[in-house]
Parts: C-alpha cells; structure tokens; sequence
C-alpha cells in the first residue's frame, strides 16, 4: 500500500520568492522578488542559501514566530549532496532531515511532514524548497555563459525558493492524502527531454493513487503536475490513455504554466521550486479548485549516469490537498 | 507499455530540431566571421605591412580577445543560442569555452577551481585535435612520401 489518508495536517502558510525570470512570467502575488541571479551575494550557491534563508525568516516574522516554535525542518534541492538546504540548516537549530527527490522533493518534504505531524507529538513543520537556474546549469549542464543550444524538448530549470509551515491546528489548505512513487525507466537516455523521462512515472502514481483509495478521475477538481514541461504533458495525457484508460481533462502541468511563451524558455519550467510556485502563487491565487492533486515528478539521474548512457529513472510523488478557505 | 513503444511516442509527440535551418545560420553567422577574419588580415598586411603568418597571428590574438571580453560582460550566451555553431566552431567557440569555464569556477579555488576546470570543455578540443594532426601527418607521409 503506497497510499493513505491523513487526519489532521494542514498547511497553515507559505512563503515565495522569485527569480529575476519568474518574475516577469505568469505568476501572481508571489511575496518577494530577486532583482539579479547573485541576490546580493559573491556565488550563486550562497545566493541559493540566502534565498532559503530569507523564505523562512520572512514566514517567521509574518506569524511572529521563531524556528524555537518548530519542531521539525524538512528540505531538499538539486545541488551535489543537497548542500544548499545543508548549509542553510545550521541556522536553525532545530531538528533537520534533508531529502532529495530531484524536482519531487516538495512532495517528498510534504509527505514525510504531514506523516510525522500525524503520527507523533510534533506539531509544527517548517518545509523548505528551492532552485536556482545557474546553479541547475552549472551543475548538470555548460558554465552559466557558456550558453550551448539546446532542444526544444528541454525545460528551463526554475529560480525560486518556497518555505511551507506545516500545522496541526486548522488552516488555509488541508493535506487529505498522498501516495508514494516508485522508482520507474522506460529507457530514456536523453536528459534534455525530462518530460518524456518523468512522464510514465507521474502515470504511475496517479494510477495506484486512484486505485488504492478507491477514486475516480472525476474526484479532483485539478490535477497539476510537477515540471514535466508542455511536450512532457502532452506525452503523459497520450501514456495514461493507452496504459491505464485514463483520459485526463482538468489537468495542468506546473512547468507548462509558468513562463510565457516570449520568454523563450523551450518546453517549459522545471526543478523543485516549480510545482509549489505554479501551486501556491497562480492555481491557489485564482480560488477556482477545491480538491487538487498534486503529482511531483523528478528525474533521478547526475551527470555521470547520463554519459555513461544509462536509461534515466523517475519518481513521482502525489499528495491531494482541499481549499478550506 | 514496453520501452520500445514508449520510446515511439516519445519520438512522435517530441517536436523536430530545425536541422536545415540551424545549418544555414551556422553557416552564415561561422562564415561571416571568417569574413571578417579574412579582411582584417588584408587590413594588416596593408597597413602595417606585416607578413600573412605574421597578419594571421595577430588575427587569433584579436578575434581571441574579442570572444573573451563578449563572454565577460555577459553577451555571448545569448548570441550562441540564436547563432548556434557558427560561433562555437571557430576560434571564437574556443575562447568563449575557456572563458566562460573560468568564470563558473573562479570562486572555488585557483587550482581546485579554475585549474582544474578551465579545459573542461576545450581539453576535448585539444586531445582530439592534437590527436587528428598526429594521425593526418602519418597519412601525409605514407602517400606523399
């Protein structure tokens, strides 16, 4: 049993921060906005801390809280041994479990929060997510100016860092359930098409999430996945009907909805500060759905998997979320 | 599914790289550089009234510099992604590589940074190039002797 319901957890608030792209893009309301990739920084890795920095400090402040009021912090992103998330944890000393999911993290953070809040005597949750463009670049791909031409099937690895509370007393949106993915390759090689790597798995997730708790397409106001990009969308809506009949209608890709199509951005958004951008500052904003499912999809390769040209696997993780007010 | 029908739908819904389109700006924006390359050698052999291998040594060094100066400030990202390999291939490309690695990695240290990383992508460059005019001098000998 990969799935199952919660009874009490809740997302109290949430905290946003863009990049200097994102900004201009379709997002709206977004809390805070970087004028320049540094962030008054001398690296972009120390520009990435300080961004997750700044999205908790600002989440504190506005509830005027401190992290002594949290009993728990839970976070990833896409750098080498999640170092980011690693060495913006030492400012807060409170107990820190660091995760990686590639761009699924998220869900990943949300499920193992919402779990823990659940089942033990913690009662507030501090979820922490970001990425950062030249440091994605950098890492998995040419230096930052170097530039390379790329496909039309890759998507444009998203800045931005998102800071979740997690609570047990009633609030704006209720986890209701989740499921966990599994790890799935369908002999994708190319990791400039993630869409089309990442897309059998977020199939998957939905499938046994629909079957195990026993729902219909029909149940969900929206289903919004992670980044699997506008070409990646398509290819998943194409795999659901031919594997498991399921013919997707209200369904939106987070990566599809980000950046409009003048800023050039290929196939779309990707990386972990995708989904919960798109989620909490455009789908949110518009009180259009009550019950949305989120599926978070990540592609789990690095560098050196990818040039020794081995098939790529992907994860995807579901997490079910109801608008209460 | 089985992979080798995913990998069919992939490919059907999976949009085409313009090859033909991109080649004929490679073309033109690689050959426009040449171009240029070719009258500043006239200009100096004119003016200055310098030798051709002389004209040509001078030619890399400014083209060299140029690239490096464009990667610095910032501009010859954008212009490799609309020129594509016109400005990769020449001269320009290898410059632009060098500098461009050099920038990413001058913050983590002179040798475990920029050291190590500034051939990160002209070392294949020169291994294989150096490689290639090995192997063509031993051809060159054999048939001409």
């Amino acid at each position: 049993m990969a799935s199952f319901k919660f009874k009490n957890v809740y997302i109290a608030d949430y905290y946003s921060l863009v990049g200097p792209i994102e900004k201009e893009s379709r997002l709206k309301n977004y809390d805070l906005a970087m004028n320049d990739y540094y962030f008054h920084e001398k690296t972009f890795e120390k520009a990435e801390i300080k961004m997750q920095q700044t999205v908790i400090d600002n989440l504190l402040e506005r509830h005027h809280l401190t992290i002594k009021d949290f009993d728990l912090l839970i976070g990833g992103d896409l750098s080498n041994q999640i170092s980011i998330t690693n060495y913006n944890a030492v400012n807060y000393n409170i107990p820190f479990l660091g995760i990686y999911s590639a761009c699924a993290t998220f869900a990943e953070s949300l499920i193992i929060g919402s779990n823990m809040l659940d089942n033990t005597n913690i009662k507030k949750t501090m979820l922490i997510t970001s990425s950062h463009n030249l440091n994605a670049e950098k890492q998995f791909r040419y230096p930052v100016e170097y530039g390379a031409p790329k496909p039309h099937t890759s998507t444009f690895t998203t800045t931005g860092a998102i800071s979740t509370m997690l609570t047990k007393t009633p609030g704006k949106i209720k986890v209701e359930s989740a499921t966990i993915g599994r790890a799935i390759e369908l002999g994708i090689k190319d990791a400039n098409n993630m869409g089309a790597v990442m897309a059998p798995a977020a199939a998957s997730t939905l499938q046994t999430h629909l079957t195990e708790l026993k729902r219909d397409l029909n149940y969900y106001d929206l289903i919004l996945t992670g980044d699997l990009g506008c070409i990646g969308s398509s290819i998943l809506k194409e795999f659901c009907d031919k594997t498991y009949n399921l013919k997707l209608k209200k369904y939106l890709d987070a990566g599809c909805e980000l950046f409009l199509k003048s800023q050039d951005t290929y196939a779309g958004g990707s990386g972990p500060a995708c989904l919960p951008l798109v989620l909490y500052n455009k789908i949110l904003k518009q009180n259009k759905y009550r019950k949305i499912l989120i599926i978070a999809t990540g592609a789990l390769h690095s560098v050196a998997m990818v040039n020794q040209k081995e098939s790529i696997p992907a994860i995807a993780h579901a997490v079910s979320l109801e608008v209460l007010s | 599914m089985k992979k080798e029908d995913y990998k069919k739908l992939v490919k059907k819904i999976s949009p085409k790289e313009h090859r033909l389109r991109n080649l004929g700006v490679s073309f033109l924006t690689g050959g426009s550089i040449a171009l240029m390359g070719e009258l500043t050698i006239t200009i100096l052999i004119n003016v200055f009234g310098i030798s051709r291998v002389e004209a040509g040594g001078w030619l890399a060094l400014i083209i060299i510099f140029i690239a490096c100066l464009l990667t610095a400030l910032g501009f010859f990202d954008n212009w490799v992604s609309r020129c594509k390999c016109g400005l990769i291939i020449p001269t320009t490309g290898f410059a632009h590589s060098v500098a461009s690695s050099a920038l990413d990695y001058r913050n983590d240290g002179l040798i475990t940074g920029l050291g190590a990383n500034f051939f990160k992508l002209a070392g294949s460059v020169i291994l294989y190039g150096v490689l290639s005019a090995f192997i063509l001098v031993i051809v060159r000998v054999i048939i001409g002797g």
